[in-house]
């Protein structure tokens, strides 16, 4: 039924049919290296971990098994340090050893204060990496400053400390001012300057100039310009961008924690290393409560303070 | 111009009172979010007991290991034996009792004398230089220091007394008459000296050792020294060839350990590499199954959605120390805390970007009669399928980081050889060469995956 093609359609069909075929050499041959690279990292990660992959899968569920504790109500006991009926002087089930006693007997429980510990290291550390990112954001803006060099100086800065792994700033200050929450929040703090200032300064670039214009020609100074020309428009997304920041910093200080700056993720890591049933589940359910109060409430005020925009959402970074 | 006088501007606003007033709750919420805010921090200066730990932090030694990130100490010890002196070096270092550094120079105790033990070197006489003139000369009757053109004479009689003749400089310290003197010569480094020995640690820049250790045939050749060696020298060992050697020793070497550091980046790499693809996979159909516009089944999506939350909510530390139970130290606990992780986060966002679609494509797709499994592949997938790469791209050079973090609650890779270095606090230098591999390999990853993205999505990938 096919008409015969002109020779200009022939060439035509010659330059589809070349093109077509190119398109799969490259997209087979990107699925190959694809594959290679993972077959060889599979191999790679299996033959250098301690325990081989398909050694542990059946006992994985031994593990599984582990984790389930004596009796449910454990776990509750657990959380608000009531006394276990199996109680037999281990470290197991001594829960009420942990409460913090606030007034009279009213207390705190152990992993509850322990959470509040997580919750104040993130939350400070947002605080002081907002306060510092939002300082230097400006300086970094190519539209509000024309000196390349201060720029790219403070570009770099931002950039060595959101790149700078922070378990060794965390692991430096540990050995400088012994164990504790400080190495934590110093840790957590110098990352969110890099993260927040390097998110801050593109929302300034991508600001409406017309108010900075406006407050240049009636002769406001640099800082007068930014105050009332740029902060104004940017400030929802500079709290919107902080409020994920503080998401992702409660994660990010609760794994600093476990290797040793307090709080919740070192009392984890040592209940699951004990083998401590019901206090890992407790902690689990807890610390699983709280980041999900938290993203609620965040994702809420974000879509109050910039509508859909709040969308976007992270983790790690 | 106009310029407004002050009579006009006042006449301005009294006419238009409500204009410059400005809303006393706007002043109002200003001030309480400020007075919160400080309020918040004193409340927090105080839980964590900020001023206390600070003060009783260990401040000076803070500096030393700063130090030692870019330099290395050298550090000969000199113990007085009766008529002699006995050089030696700590158990690792290079310098043996055969093998000294260039700026420490001694006059030979006569053979005959010298019962020293191998790893030390007899002498009557040792001059150690510091720095152009300053420099240590220790005798067994004393020691002499040059510093900054001042000289302190300390006479000693091994093992039971140290005098000095005169006031002490001011860089010389000493609690107490007849106790230890401790010199200091800046960055340069310091020395002990008591009535038993005299310990010098000499600061120098740079990484020692960095490619050759003391076990090496290599150790203390220029470049070109070991050039020539390795392409037309003998044989040095008979067994392999001299670059073969050269390898192996750099491979190998006892403080660097680059063989090992290299393997465990290696694994932080494979981590977020695997990890990150098997999330993107696993998350692709089962996105389809939460996007509402795709599957029409309210309890479907919300399953699936709350399976996304379940995943993401559980957080990678806890999904680390859970496999790292599970399969023991190592990658596969790495991998699987990633993959689990992000199998909700890509989810999340993969059915966020399905639900965006334009609908038109789908459409056009079923009204000639495709199969529903058609619909989706030609008129869905187009779409999403660059913004869903792009996503896990992103994604992927920002697992290489939290890599590292999991690695060190023991899912492998360079985050627990990290923390090893920075438990003992003697091998800061390791710990600034791995921070170094970092920071290369991130920032290599994001220009890879930033390149990618681009040409994937356009300019939209610039964060």
């Amino acid at each position: 039924m096919t008409m015969p093609l002109s020779e200009a359609g022939l060439a035509v069909e010659q330059h589809w049919r070349e093109l077509a075929s190119r398109r799969r050499l490259y997209t087979a041959g990107g699925l190959f290296i694809l594959f290679i690279a993972l077959s060889g990292s599979l191999w790679f990660a299996n033959d250098s971990n301690a325990g081989k992959f398909f050694d542990r899968l059946p006992h994985f569920f031994d593990f599984v098994d582990q984790m389930i504790p004596r009796d449910v109500f454990d776990v509750w006991r657990a959380m608000f340090d009531l006394p276990s009926p199996y109680a037999d002087g281990s470290l197991k089930f001594d829960y009420p050893e942990g409460r913090m006693y606030l007034f009279g007997s009213f207390y705190l429980p152990e992993y509850v204060y322990k959470m509040l510990e997580t919750i104040n290291i993130a939350l400070v550390s947002t605080l002081i990496g907002f306060a510092f990112g939002f300082l230097l954001c400006f300086l970094a803006a190519s539209n509000l400053v024309t000196q390349r060099w201060l720029r790219f100086f403070v570009r770099r800065f931002l950039e060595i400390l959101r790149a700078f792994p922070e378990i060794v700033i965390a692991g430096f200050f540990l050995a400088v001012l012994s164990m504790g929450a400080i190495p934590a929040i110093i840790a957590v703090s110098l990352h969110t300057i890099g993260a927040l200032g390097k998110m801050f300064f593109e929302v300034v670039e991508n600001a409406d100039m017309k108010a900075d214009e406006g407050l240049r020609a009636v002769g406001g100074n640099w800082p007068e310009r930014v105050w009332f020309g740029i902060v104004p428009q940017v400030m929802p997304n500079f709290l919107s961008y902080g409020l994920l920041r503080l998401e992702i910093n409660v994660r990010a200080s609760t794994i600093i924690g476990a290797v040793g700056g307090g709080g919740i993720g070192e009392v984890l890591r040592l209940s699951i290393s004990r083998n401590h049933e019901a206090k890992t589940i407790a902690i689990i359910i807890l610390l699983f409560c709280t980041i999900v109060a938290v993203d609620q409430f965040s994702a809420w005020l974000r879509k109050r303070l910039v509508g859909e925009q709040a969308f976007a959402f992270g983790r790690g970074d | 111009m106009t310029t407004l006088s002050l009579t006009d501007m006042q006449a301005i606003s009294e006419r238009h009172p409500d204009v410059f007033a400005g809303s006393w709750r706007k002043a109002l919420t200003g001030w309480a979010v400020g007075l919160g805010l400080v309020a918040y921090l004193a409340f927090a200066w105080w839980f964590f007991a900020v001023g206390a730990v600070l003060a009783s932090g260990n401040w000076g030694i803070a500096g030393t290991y700063l130090a030692d990130w870019v330099s290395y100490e050298v550090r000969p010890q000199i113990d007085f034996k009766d008529d002699r002196l006995d050089i030696s070096y700590p158990r690792f270092s290079a310098y043996r009792a055969d093998r000294h550094p260039q700026w420490l120079s001694f006059e030979q105790q006569s053979a005959t004398a010298s019962a020293a033990s191998a790893n030390k070197a007899p002498a009557s006489r040792v001059t150690v230089e510091i720095d152009g003139s300053d420099r240590i000369e220790v005798t067994p009757t004393g020691v002499v220091v040059t510093n900054g053109g001042e000289t302190l004479d300390i006479a000693i009689v091994p093992a039971k007394s140290i005098t000095v003749a005169g006031e002490l400089p001011a860089w010389a310290t000493q609690k107490k008459p007849g106790e230890k003197i401790t010199v200091d010569f800046g960055f340069a480094g310091s020395a002990q000296i008591d009535a038993d020995d005299v310990n010098v640690r000499h600061r120098f820049f740079g990484w020692e050792n960095f490619f050759f250790d003391g076990h090496s045939p290599y150790w203390g050749k220029s470049t070109g020294e070991v050039l020539s060696l390795v392409l037309s020298g003998e044989r040095i060992d008979p067994k392999m060839s001299n670059a073969a050697l050269a390898w192996d020793n750099i491979v190998n070497n006892s403080e660097w350990q680059h063989g090992d550091v290299w393997i465990k980046m290696l694994q932080t790499i494979v981590m977020a590499f695997v990890g990150t693809l098997f999330a993107s996979l696993l998350a692709f159909p089962l996105a389809f199954l939460a996007a509402r516009n795709i599957t029409q089944n309210r309890l479907i999506n919300q399953v699936a959605k709350r399976f996304f939350d379940f995943l993401r909510s559980v957080d990678m530390l806890i999904w680390a120390l859970f496999f790292t139970r599970a399969f023991g130290p190592g990658p596969i606990a790495g991998i699987s805390a990633i993959f689990f992780t992000d199998t909700g986060t890509f989810g999340k966002l993969y059915s966020e970007a399905l639900e965006n679609i334009d609908d038109k494509q789908r459409e056009g797709m079923r009204s000639v009669g495709a199969s529903p499994v058609s619909v989706q592949r030609y008129g869905v997938v187009p779409q999403v399928l660059p913004v869903l790469i792009s996503q896990s791209l992103y994604f992927w050079e920002s697992n290489t980081r939290s890599a590292t973090i999991i690695g060190a609650v023991g899912a492998g890779g360079i985050g627990l050889k990290l923390w090893e270095a920075m438990r003992t606090n003697s091998d800061w230098e390791n710990v600034a060469y791995m921070v170094l591999l970092i920071l290369v390999v991130v920032f290599i990853f994001d220009n890879i995956s930033t390149a990618l993205r681009q040409r994937l999505i356009g300019n939209k990938a610039s964060h």
